[in-house]
């Protein structure tokens, strides 16, 4: 396959070499907040997973379309992220469930790609600086750094907007009835969600009364993209539920609680994005192996009543909370795995647990 | 949950011998054992009969017990020590055999030593085959459908119950040894007896056959808080049907969605926890299909194996090292990883680059021997390469095989170029060690990559890629380097192309590729950092490519440079690595940088912690010249590369020394190494020292080699120079032979092809062949200044002409002279000398009559070297590099490191080969000059009997106390043979004896009970074959000569392998034997430390 010399440009000036894949974008240039992910395997659900929204992933592993696509393993109805940086593009892929390559599915979704990128370098550079916002593209070289120099990280913004679903929709057929806040929601933590419940699913900016009137037993609040310090609405919304019924929190939902609690967030170097970051259950001493993809993390100083139930084991960062007088926990890693481990899928089960016994005291 | 303080000592069985399906990688698993458990405080006692080990090294354990590993030795050795637990997970499945035969002999419960690591029961689950389709069921995983049969009528019921093909596996066996697949039932009968026959409990698993599906590995942990991990997915690019050992396999797995991926992963923790095991390392395989994803459990291994060790490698996540802390109760997030010091353990490790193993075989070694490959394992080694793309690990692995192919894109060099249609689509589908290059030809030949992937079964994803370098093999091979700009130069690289291989693709000089290479696209290292770079790494771990960043970090010392020995083969293998690790634990005392350099992935040598810097690269001339460049441009002001150890490696390193500047290479100059090898040279230096040499020549043809001949008459012992172990040497009795042998030699696609063929530098050498002359190995240190250390003079048991690495010898000799041995002293001193010798020379003699011959000298490391170490007490490779770094003899016996004399130990230590037969049915036992021997084994004793004695049981025979032995002797052997069977009457044994020996023992009185007859003559006596067969004999003594009777016995000893009745082929074994079997009933044997015996 013939490509174009491509450059990747990062808001400090890194300059790396690399040939233009996927869609190539009229304008020529990609720009987006840089980000790593170490993933060895399901890169179509992280192209798809909306929390990317905004950012430009580069995958760790070299190959990259090696099994191709196939629509089970989208995790929602478009692709988020804003570009995708590979060492390495597979055009021709192999494996029983592929659909078509990822190449073409890149082409199909709009996102750019650069391949043929020194990933390594590019990692390790994240990892010194944090994670920067840039450029990419096959355009003259000044353009791209201009672009670069232009592009604004994921600080203070908003996209929950961007990716929460339009119109409300329910899934499962059985059970109590939670409901959904979609602040980016994965489709894997929806089905999560529908083989234990009725699940109806909402936009974020459902108003805290709309919510209630849907009569749930439990509010669920999805992962989702960008900062949550800029979510005021949401945190405003999430009080108003407080105490009255069971919440879980993944992700941002998960910041969202906490910022509820009255506790901050603030933001790591260069997050967690990947499959094989172990947490510690603080109530078990277990480790699991759970997969990441945050920016942002819950300052454990700024706790109140919740307790930190897990822990990160690498670096100690607060990876879930519970406050059992609100009838709620969260966690900031994805039991839904998807892809990634399923260490932590009882989660869900001690959310229906906690559920179930809110139901009983009714 | 902390360190156990319940247990004080430790007992860490080794797993032997290297043979086929265990190599050194069980070196590496258990040294790693046993420093982690010494670090933890526990006393550590080890149990080994492998010398070459660094594990057995006195200062690894405790208490090393370098004994045969029998039931019998390690009660011995457990009612002896008393410890506190048994630790089986790390010797391989020798001990975990060897662990389950004293769990049931009763002696683990009687003594209260609690097993650690695997349960009993857990072991008995995953290893006994029935068990484990249970446990399998019990937790709604499939496995492939089978039965188990104990004879030929049920296994073929099962079998015709299942349909056609059906796979034959024995239960508990090493390395897939005895499987097979059947396409009918004549072929079935056949596998089902041999299988039963290898098994020993004599049963085999008759199983739907899944061959052609895809085959993935996990190697997964589990703590006692019940935290599991999985370390590294593994893929086999040759499917199901190809033992895993002899597959080419990549990591991580490459094909599989993560959809699928999780799914296997939480099957693999289903089988760890429903198996049982607590603690430690497990290897579980899968088969899936590759047009529904079907998954199968195939097996699951309770142990640390040689898959652990490649991951381990592969990912800078050490196994082993984890396992045992896990055995003595700690918890994976108690310990921290070993690379970024702040993370835990408790991670899965992540990688950013593909590593690709390629296994090594030996068939060249083993003629008769098919070489197709199956479920039963034939390599005796492997490669290991790193690259960023499956493209350019692929090429480095190919490189790294050191058979002369400059990657896999093969230039104009393409082996398969004259092959027919139909014969390349045979060599594609139906593997054998070459397939890879005959995948390499269809490409080449434009057969698509869509009906490759269907024929061969080979995931299309792996011929995509290959299909890849093809293409750009293409393009060079067209448009040569001109066309390249510099974005396509670096692409180029990217896919694995060395310069040597663009040079020979292009027909361009290689210097110009080089230079113009070196402006565009320089070569770069990067770091094995377990984490894919999301944290900082310490472990300096690099492996090259071609990429805008390099990570090696400068650092103050000077620094020496280690070549290491490559992918172990017949001729060279762990003893050298025991070597290399030495030199690296020397310079570091030193104060030297170590820096290994290597790419066999089972070895010591790379673990990271071995040297203080690991590459893990090919061992060729371009590859460690860009090594040397690295390490240059890392040194701080001040600090500088102060050489290359080119000595210690066997001929893998001695081979690149030629590209090295002079001056950087320590020790012994390479022109006295050359001189040593030239013919010319050698015996002009012999004559102006005047040593006798037996009378021989060189020659390129035929009619030279007659020549030869007529000046030096019959039995000549020819030979190739510059080669390894032997490789094709023979010994000619007669013209018709001499023929036969120069013919195979000199055509160009003969037994040397591979190798550069025959040329007037590497001539043919032919030297009379000394009939019963006693052969002697001398292993010895020469310094600057002339001091001479011998460090160990070796008697073999086996006369000259058997290759010296598949003779037993022993130290101290037992019948040299004193007047002998101070020739041999004076011989070697004087010969170091000429050459010029700094550091090891390895000198071999022959002696008869009490004259004494020199064969050959060789200045490098020897085989031999860790024997002598082990049986002396004396670290030569220790004593050889502080010379080779420029301290004398003198001072070194000044400050105790070395004795003033060699050694005289009070103990005799025996040396015994261990051979590959039992692999390999077709091939004839009998051993001869070439050597085909994969690994070695020690025996000490009081006495020479008992050391003798000791040593075959360590290498898998057991000499028998009563019964029959069956003498079958040559003519010329008859006196002497006379003396061995009254030997064996006294000791009480029957006699048999074919017609000619019965007729000559009998002239003399000594009353044979059972007539055998020869081959044709049946109505003499009884049938050899059925004699053996119906297990009326305990021992066998065959010893033909001449190229006529050799074929003769074959049948006989053919017999014996199959029926695993000890053969012995020379006379002065035998006599060994009867001396082995009389000590140890005279004296029984006694368990000693290296500690005790060197103390």
């Amino acid at each position: 396959m013939t490509r174009h010399p491509a450059t990747l440009v990062l808001a400090d000036g890194l300059e790396l070499e690399g040939w233009a894949a996927g869609y190539l974008p009229p304008s020529g240039v990609t720009t987006g907040e840089f980000v790593f992910n170490t993933a060895l395997s399901g890169y179509q659900e992280i192209i798809t997973d909306p929390s990317y929204f905004g950012q430009i992933i580069t995958f760790t592993y070299p190959h990259l379309g090696n099994y191709g696509v196939t629509p089970a393993d989208d995790e929602s109805r478009q692709s988020w992220c804003s570009g995708v940086v590979a060492r390495a593009l597979t055009d021709t892929p192999s494996g029983w469930r592929a659909e078509r390559s990822l190449e073409d599915y890149l082409i199909q979704r709009r996102i750019a790609a650069i391949v043929g990128v020194d990933t390594r370098r590019l990692t390790r550079h994240l990892r010194e600086h944090g994670a920067l916002a840039g450029a990419f593209g096959h355009t003259e070289r000044g353009t791209v750094a201009a672009a670069a120099r232009a592009a604004r990280g994921t600080d203070g913004r908003d996209f929950v907007g961007e990716v929460s679903t339009p119109e409300p929709y329910g899934e499962g057929q059985e059970g109590p009835h939670v409901v959904a806040l979609d602040y980016g929601i994965k489709r894997s933590m929806v089905r999560q969600l529908a083989q234990r419940f009725r699940v109806t699913v909402v936009p974020a900016d459902t108003s805290a009364a709309d919510v209630l009137a849907r009569q749930p037993d439990a509010i669920f609040l999805s992962n989702g993209p960008g900062d949550p310090a800029a979510l005021d609405f949401q945190v405003a919304q999430i009080q108003a539920w407080l105490g009255r019924v069971p919440l879980m929190g993944i992700c941002l939902g998960h910041q969202l609680l906490a910022r509820a609690l009255g506790a901050s967030t603030f933001k790591l170097p260069f997050g967690h994005h990947g499959s094989n970051h172990p947490v510690r259950d603080l109530t078990t001493g277990r480790i699991e192996i759970t997969a990441q993809n945050h920016n942002y993390a819950v300052d454990e100083s700024s706790l109140r009543a919740a307790v930190v139930t897990h822990r990160n084991a690498n670096d100690g960062v607060v990876e879930g909370l519970a406050d059992p007088s609100q009838r709620c926990f969260s966690v900031q890693y994805h039991p839904e795995a998807a892809p990634g481990p399923h260490d932590a899928r009882y989660l869900f089960e001690r959310f229906a647990g906690l559920v179930a016994s809110g139901r009983m005291e009714r | 949950m902390p360190r156990r303080d319940d247990l004080h000592s430790i007992l860490v069985i080794g797993s032997g011998p290297i043979v086929i399906g265990q190599a050194c990688e069980f070196d590496y698993s258990g040294t790693q054992a046993c420093q982690v458990l010494r670090e933890e405080g526990y006393r550590v006692i080890l149990v080994n009969s492998n010398p070459a080990t660094i594990m057995t090294d006195p200062s690894t354990a405790d208490a090393t017990y370098v004994e045969p590993l029998d039931v019998a030795v390690l009660t011995d050795i457990l009612e002896r020590e008393r410890p506190d637990a048994l630790l089986p997970t790390l010797g391989g499945q020798t001990a975990l055999n060897l662990t389950m035969e004293l769990v049931r002999s009763g002696v683990i419960e009687a003594l209260g030593v609690e097993v650690i690591g695997a349960r009993p029961e857990a072991i008995d689950t995953a290893e006994n085959r029935e068990l484990f389709k249970m446990a399998m069921t019990d937790i709604g995983l499939a496995v492939p459908e089978s039965g188990f049969a104990h004879d030929i009528d049920e296994a073929v019921a099962i079998a015709l119950g299942i349909g056609w093909p059906i796979i034959v596996r024995p239960s508990f066996i090493l390395g897939g040894a005895g499987t097979g697949i059947a396409h009918d039932e004549t072929t079935f009968r056949h596998l089902a007896g041999e299988g039963l026959a290898t098994s020993p409990i004599h049963e085999i698993l008759v199983e739907r056959s899944i061959a052609g599906w895809k085959e993935f590995e996990l190697e997964v942990m589990r703590d006692r808080a019940d935290n599991c991990v999985v370390v590294c997915t593994i893929e086999n690019m040759d499917p199901m049907g190809i033992h895993t050992g002899d597959s080419i396999t990549v990591a991580p797995a490459q094909t599989l969605s993560d959809w699928e991926y999780q799914a296997m992963r939480d099957d693999a923790f289903a089988v760890l926890r429903r198996v049982g095991v607590e603690t430690g390392g497990s290897n579980v395989q899968f088969a899936v299909d590759p047009q529904t994803g079907e998954r199968l459990v195939i097996e699951m291994n309770p142990r640390v194996s040689r898959s652990s060790a490649l991951a381990s490698k592969a990912t800078g996540f050490p196994i082993a090292k984890i396992a045992a802390r896990l055995a003595v109760g700690y918890t994976l997030d108690e310990i921290p990883n070993d690379i970024t010091r702040l993370t835990p353990a408790s991670f899965e490790p992540v990688i950013d680059y593909v590593v690709t193993k390629i296994p090594r075989w030996a068939f060249e070694k083993l003629p008769g021997a098919s070489s197709r490959l199956g479920t039963r394992m034939q390599s005796v080694g492997e490669v290991m390469a790193i690259g960023r793309t499956f493209g350019e690990s692929l090429q480095k692995a190919v490189r790294s095989l050191e058979q002369g192919r400059p990657g896999f894109a093969a230039g104009p060099s393409r082996e398969f170029a004259e092959v027919s249609l139909p014969e390349l689509w045979d060599r594609c589908v139906n593997a054998t060690p070459e397939r890879l290059y005959a995948l390499h030809e269809a490409l080449w030949r434009g057969i698509g990559v869509d009906e490759l992937a269907q024929r061969t079964r080979i995931d299309r994803w792996f011929l995509d890629q290959m299909a890849e370098i093809v293409a750009t093999e293409r393009g060079l091979h067209e448009g040569g380097t001109a066309v390249l700009d510099d974005r396509t130069w670096r692409a180029v690289r990217q896919l694995g192309f060395s310069d040597q291989q663009v040079a020979s693709i292009t027909g361009e000089p290689l210097a110009e590729v080089a230079a113009k290479r070196q402006r565009v696209a320089a070569v770069t290292f990067k770091t094995v950092d377990t984490c894919g770079a999301e944290f900082a790494a310490t472990t300096p771990y690099h492996y090259a490519t071609t990429e805008d960043e390099s990570e090696v970090v400068t650092s103050p010392r000077d620094r020496v440079i280690i070549l290491g020995s490559g992918p172990n083969r017949i001729g060279q293998g762990i003893e050298f690595d025991y070597c290399c690790v030495h030199a690296a634990y020397t310079l570091r005392d030193l104060g030297y940088e170590s820096v290994m350099v290597n790419c066999n992935p089972e070895t010591v040598s790379t673990d990271y912690s071995t040297a203080d810097r690991l590459y893990f690269e090919p061992l060729t001339a371009e590859d460690v010249a860009a090594v040397i460049a690295a390490e240059r441009a890392a040194c701080a002001p001040g600090a500088r590369v102060a050489g290359v150890i080119v000595s210690l490696g066997g001929q893998t390193p001695l081979k690149l020394a030629p590209s090295l500047s002079e001056d950087l290479i320590l020790g012994t100059a390479v022109a006295s190494i050359d001189t040593a090898e030239d013919r010319e040279q050698w015996s002009a230096i012999c004559t102006e020292l005047g040593l006798r040499q037996p009378p021989g020549g060189v020659a390129l043809t035929l009619d030279e080699a007659r020549d030869v001949v007529s000046r030096i008459g019959y039995p000549v012992l020819v030979r190739p120079s510059y080669v390894l172990g032997g490789r094709a040497m023979e010994i000619v009795y007669d013209d018709d032979a001499l023929v036969r042998v120069m013919a195979n030699l000199t055509r160009s696609h003969g037994a040397l092809a591979r190798e550069g063929g025959v040329s007037a530098t590497r001539p043919i050498l032919l030297d009379r062949f000394l009939e019963d002359a006693i052969e002697v190995d001398v292993d010895a240190v020469r310094d600057r200044v002339g001091g001479l250390y011998v460090a160990g003079v070796m008697e073999h048991v086996e006369e000259a002409g058997i290759h010296s690495g598949d003779s037993a010898c022993t130290l101290p000799p037992q019948t040299l002279s004193a007047a002998t041995l101070a020739t041999i002293d004076d011989y070697t001193a004087r010969i170091a000398d000429a050459l010029g010798v700094v550091g090891l020379i390895n000198v071999q003699y022959a002696v008869k009559d009490d004259e004494v011959f020199v064969l050959e000298a060789n200045p490098r490391a020897s085989r031999t070297v860790p024997f002598v170490s082990k049986a002396t007490g004396v670290s030569v490779v220790d004593v050889a590099v502080r010379v080779m770094l420029g301290a004398e003899l003198a001072d070194l016996r000044a400050q105790g490191r070395v004795p003033a004399s060699t050694p005289q130990p009070h103990h005799v230590s025996v040396k015994e080969a261990v051979l590959p037969f039992t692999r390999f049915p077709e091939v004839d036992t009998l051993l001869g000059p070439e050597m085909r021997s994969t690994g070695e084994v020690m025996g000490i004793g009081e006495s020479f009997g008992i050391a003798f004695a000791k040593a075959q049981l360590a290498a898998g025979t057991r000499l028998p106390q009563v019964g029959q032995v069956f003498l079958s002797l040559a003519d010329t052997d008859k006196p002497t043979g006379l003396v061995l069977a009254r030997q064996f009457a006294e000791l009480g044994f029957t006699l048999a004896a074919t017609v000619g020996t019965a007729g000559y023992l009998r002239a003399h009185g000594v009353t044979v009970a059972t007539l055998v007859s020869k081959r044709g003559l049946r109505d003499v006596g009884v049938d050899a074959v059925a004699l053996i067969e119906a297990g009326a004999v305990h021992l066998v003594v065959n010893t033909p000569t001449g190229a006529g009777a050799r074929a003769d016995g074959a049948a006989i000893r053919h017999t014996c392998l199959v029926k695993g009745v000890p053969c012995i082929t020379t006379l002065s074994a035998a006599l060994a034997a009867a001396r082995g079997i009389s000590d140890t009933r005279e004296h029984g044997w006694r368990v000693r430390t290296l500690q005790e015996l060197h103390a």
